[in-house]
């Protein structure tokens, strides 16, 4: 049997505004097995960004149980939770989120730099070599504002990857994007996925869920749909079909 | 986290605004650089006053006679003849610690001629004590020696006022005989200038004999007009006067009934007084430059909480990928510590610098106490700490959500 790395069972969330009581989420229940490419899709109010912030650790279900690499965040702390995210979790925003004028080696040192079981050495090594990985090799001290869009969100890629997280957690990674960076993006999740990478991928863009392995889509805080993708598409392939020079 | 790791990030994030790093810093080193020159300037007149006032002998002690008869004709002091040789041999048969020097005082008023010239002045006899006592110090030719006091000797040494007035013409006055009240005194040496002293006496006017020589063979007298002392240590003045008090009343068989027939007197009292003065003075000042460094300070503070606005979204990310909120919070006040302590050290150079460039071209006396650099670096410190940890607090209670959205 393949190794569980999300489990959640009726999972719900609420907030409270004044006297109304909104739910978000209203029990929602599905596992992700390593090795999958999950997309998770849906409209704006869907409850797709409330589902991302528990995944991401960064927020607690009011009910129901998650479970992320066998251990129920449920009973965590703000400081256990800080440091799940620290070791579990690779994070890709939409808008990069880099620090400014600090090099692509330094922005893809940071999460390291919070884990105390790493040296210095360490640190650079493995940034080094998550750089190299998303192809930027020789890019480790240009800082943000050198970079271009899609080079910028490899940087973040690399840092997500640095500290060997168990699922990568990409939050509309391609939103700022045009498109032909963003298969490029995707050409590269996809072979991080090859190697073995869990990818949640929360997008509501359909052409970018065709790359996926599996779709769940999120209507009115519940699963709509849940599907195995069996026509995984190729993002090289997409690559290579967009037309050879779309100036204009 | 460790140490270091927070030091890197702080060091890294204050790098990255490096201008913006350098103007918060700068009320600080206004600060710290007013508070060491003004104490350095404020520590250095007190100490130009104390030592102008011990250039008149600030651990001398003077004892004079006085009457102790109650009711009466009461006397001048000089004209009293309570104090005596015998005095003198009491008091150095103390042997005392906190005394380092003791002359006896008999003077005169009288002509003093020297070929066809003549000059009022007053003739000291004193033993050889009596120089360092007073600060007195020879420019040219000897002191006379005890044995000089023994044998009454006819030796003298003349003040600046007596040889410009003796010898006019501008000749070497050592080896010349000059006569006062008829007696011919050899001049064996001549006294540094010193000018008028402070009640606007001319110090100069003088000639300094041996005491014998002048009791023996000008004032025919056995008695003292003064006896002057000098305490080892101005700390130690105040036991001198009890210890000389106590052998002269000794020495006069005073019965524990009777009053002194003589005072002692220090110049403590004045040296306490001028340097209260200054020390308010520099009260005064280090409080002026205390108050620029508190706004210094509260520019730290101000800076820091428009930088966590500012890097509300760095927060954001530092939290979503593993930053705990002690993490942040010692970062941020990290921060603060280190544009507190950076600013403190450029401070102290440059309070340090323009109190030696003051002192240099206005010739003013300084005196940099290591105490004012040591206070205004732990002030500093404290500052960055203060100052720092309100915005750092704010900065580390943000929700990691809400900060990663922040626009």
């Amino acid at each position: 049997m393949e190794q569980k790395i999300l489990d959640i069972h009726d999972l719900k969330r609420e907030f409270v505004m004044g006297d109304q009581t909104v739910r978000a989420l209203k029990g929602i229940t599905f596992d992700i097995k390593a090795g999958e490419f999950v997309t998770i899709m849906g409209s704006s109010g869907s409850g797709k960004t409330t589902l991302l912030n528990i995944l991401g650790c960064l927020d607690k279900p009011t009910e129901g149980s998650y479970l992320l690499d066998g251990i129920d965040v449920k009973g965590l702390n703000r400081d256990e939770l800080a440091g799940l995210r620290n070791t579990k979790i690779g994070f890709v925003f939409q808008a990069y989120n880099l620090l400014p004028r600090t090099s692509a080696l330094e922005n893809v040192e940071l999460p390291l730099f919070y884990n105390k079981t790493i040296t210095a050495e360490e640190r650079k090594e493995r940034a080094v070599k998550s750089l190299e990985s998303v192809k930027l090799a020789e890019r480790f001290d240009h800082t943000p504002s050198q970079l271009s869009g899609g080079q910028q969100q490899r940087v973040a890629i690399a840092r997500a990857l640095v500290n060997h997280p168990v699922m990568i957690l990409a939050d509309e990674a391609t939103g700022n994007l045009d498109t032909r960076t963003s298969y490029e993006i995707m050409a590269l999740m996809q072979e991080l996925n090859a190697e073995g990478k869990t990818i949640v991928f929360v997008t509501h863009e359909p052409d970018i869920a065709a790359f996926s392995t599996r779709t769940i889509m999120l209507r009115d805080g519940k699963i709509q749909k849940d599907s195995i993708n069996q026509n995984q598409r190729s993002a090289k392939e997409a690559l290579a079909s967009l037309p050879e020079s779309d100036d204009y | 986290m460790s140490i270091i790791n927070l030091l890197k990030i702080a060091f890294r994030a204050l790098k990255r605004n490096k201008l913006r790093a350098f103007l918060t810093m700068l009320g600080i080193i206004i600060g710290v650089a007013a508070v060491i020159a003004m104490m350095a300037i404020g520590e250095g007149s007190k100490q130009s006053i104390k030592s102008s006032l011990s250039g008149m002998g600030s651990n001398m002690i003077t004892i004079m006679p006085q009457s102790n008869e109650p009711g009466g004709v009461r006397l001048q002091g000089s004209s009293i003849q309570t104090l005596k040789l015998e005095d003198i041999t009491a008091i150095k048969k103390l042997q005392s610690k906190n005394i380092n020097g003791l002359s006896p005082v008999v003077s005169t008023n009288g002509q003093a001629i020297k070929g066809g010239y003549n000059w009022p002045t007053t003739i000291t006899g004193v033993s050889p004590d009596y120089l360092n006592i007073r600060q007195l110090k020879l420019q040219d030719g000897i002191l006379f020696s005890e044995n000089d006091v023994k044998s009454f000797a006819k030796v003298c040494l003349l003040g600046k006022t007596v040889i410009d007035n003796l010898f006019p013409d501008g000749s070497n006055p050592i080896g010349q005989i000059i006569r006062f009240k008829n007696i011919p005194f050899q001049v064996i040496g001549v006294l540094v200038p010193k000018g008028q002293s402070n009640f606007g006496q001319d110090q100069d006017d003088i000639i300094v004999a041996p005491y014998t020589t002048v009791q023996k063979r000008i004032t025919a007298t056995n008695y003292l007009q003064s006896i002057y002392a000098s305490a080892t240590t101005e700390a130690s003045s105040a036991a001198a006067t009890t210890e000389i008090s106590e052998a002269i009343r000794e020495s006069h068989r005073l019965t524990a009934a009777e009053t002194d027939d003589f005072q002692v007197r220090t110049q403590a009292e004045l040296i306490s007084t001028i340097s209260s003065t200054s020390s308010m003075l520099t009260v005064l000042l280090t409080a002026i430059a205390g108050i620029s460094l508190f706004i210094g300070g509260i520019g730290i503070m101000n800076i820091m909480y428009v930088s966590v606005t500012e890097r509300t979204r760095e927060i954001g990310l530092r939290m979503s990928i593993g930053a705990r909120g002690q993490d942040v919070l010692m970062q941020f006040l990290i921060e603060a510590i280190l544009i507190s302590i950076t600013g403190g050290i450029i401070g102290v150079v440059l309070g340090i610098s323009s109190a030696y460039l003051i002192s240099y071209f206005l010739n003013w006396p300084i005196l940099i106490a290591e105490s004012s650099i040591i206070i205004s670096f732990v002030v500093c410190a404290i500052t960055g700490v203060f100052f720092g940890y309100y915005p750092a607090k704010k900065a580390s209670n943000l929700d990691p959500i809400d900060a990663l959205r922040y626009e």
